[in-house]
């Protein structure tokens, strides 16, 4: 399976979304054409009522563990409450653009 | 020393440090980059761990608080988050705060 639907399904599956994005942000970095390394997943669920980030976050570290172990080398988070999510005008921050990381170093 | 027992002992004796690639002059990733920006807003010095340049950190890190992702921010010896809730804390004022109290103990 790929690793976008994996990830789409093991969320849809936990945390019955309002909204769930998942992109594929790896033609931004310095990774071969078609991968899948890097990722910004936008979350909006009700089960994050009460939670703090920190807590949200590990919840969707725990269940996308299996790839973070493997495939994936950047997970971006955003999670938010239906009614964050409003205050949010429905929008996630943006990534930062890529800097070279280990690639670049190893390069040096 | 083992590699947990170094990353505590850093983790303790410093108010506010960040675990990143690169160096806070010279980010190489994107991630940390902005994370360390949001840090040098609060205009308290913190420390920094290059994880590309130790090797064993960069294995042992994400074991140490069950956090598998780069950077990592501990303010007070406890992990805050990475780059995402960084930026969402120092949105909301709270990174200054608490970033604050820690400089100040």
């Amino acid at each position: 399976m790929k690793i976008q639907t994996a990830i789409e399904e093991k969320i849809k599956a936990s945390l019955t979304p309002t909204y769930l994005e998942v992109l594929n942000e790896s033609g931004k970095h310095n990774v071969p054409p078609g991968s899948e390394s890097h990722f910004k997943v936008t979350v909006v669920s009700n089960e994050f009522d009460g939670k703090v980030l920190i807590a949200r976050h590990r919840i969707i570290n725990k269940l996308l563990a299996e790839e973070l172990a493997g495939a994936i080398h950047a997970l971006s988070i955003h999670s938010f409450t239906p009614s964050e999510w409003s205050d949010k005008n429905e929008q996630s921050r943006q990534s930062p653009p890529c800097l070279g990381g280990a690639k670049r170093e190893l390069s040096n | 020393m083992d590699v947990l027992d170094r990353i505590k002992e850093q983790v303790e004796s410093n108010p506010v440090i960040v675990y990143m690639k690169g160096t806070p002059q010279m980010p190489q990733c994107g991630f940390s980059m902005r994370t360390t920006e949001a840090l040098k807003k609060c205009g308290h010095e913190f420390a920094y761990v290059n994880v590309l340049m130790d090797p064993e950190i960069f294995q042992n890190l994400p074991r140490y608080a069950d956090w598998p992702t780069f950077p990592q921010v501990y303010i007070n010896g406890e992990l805050i988050g990475g780059c995402d809730i960084t930026l969402e804390m120092a949105e909301k004022g709270e990174l200054q705060t608490m970033i604050e109290q820690a400089a100040s103990k």
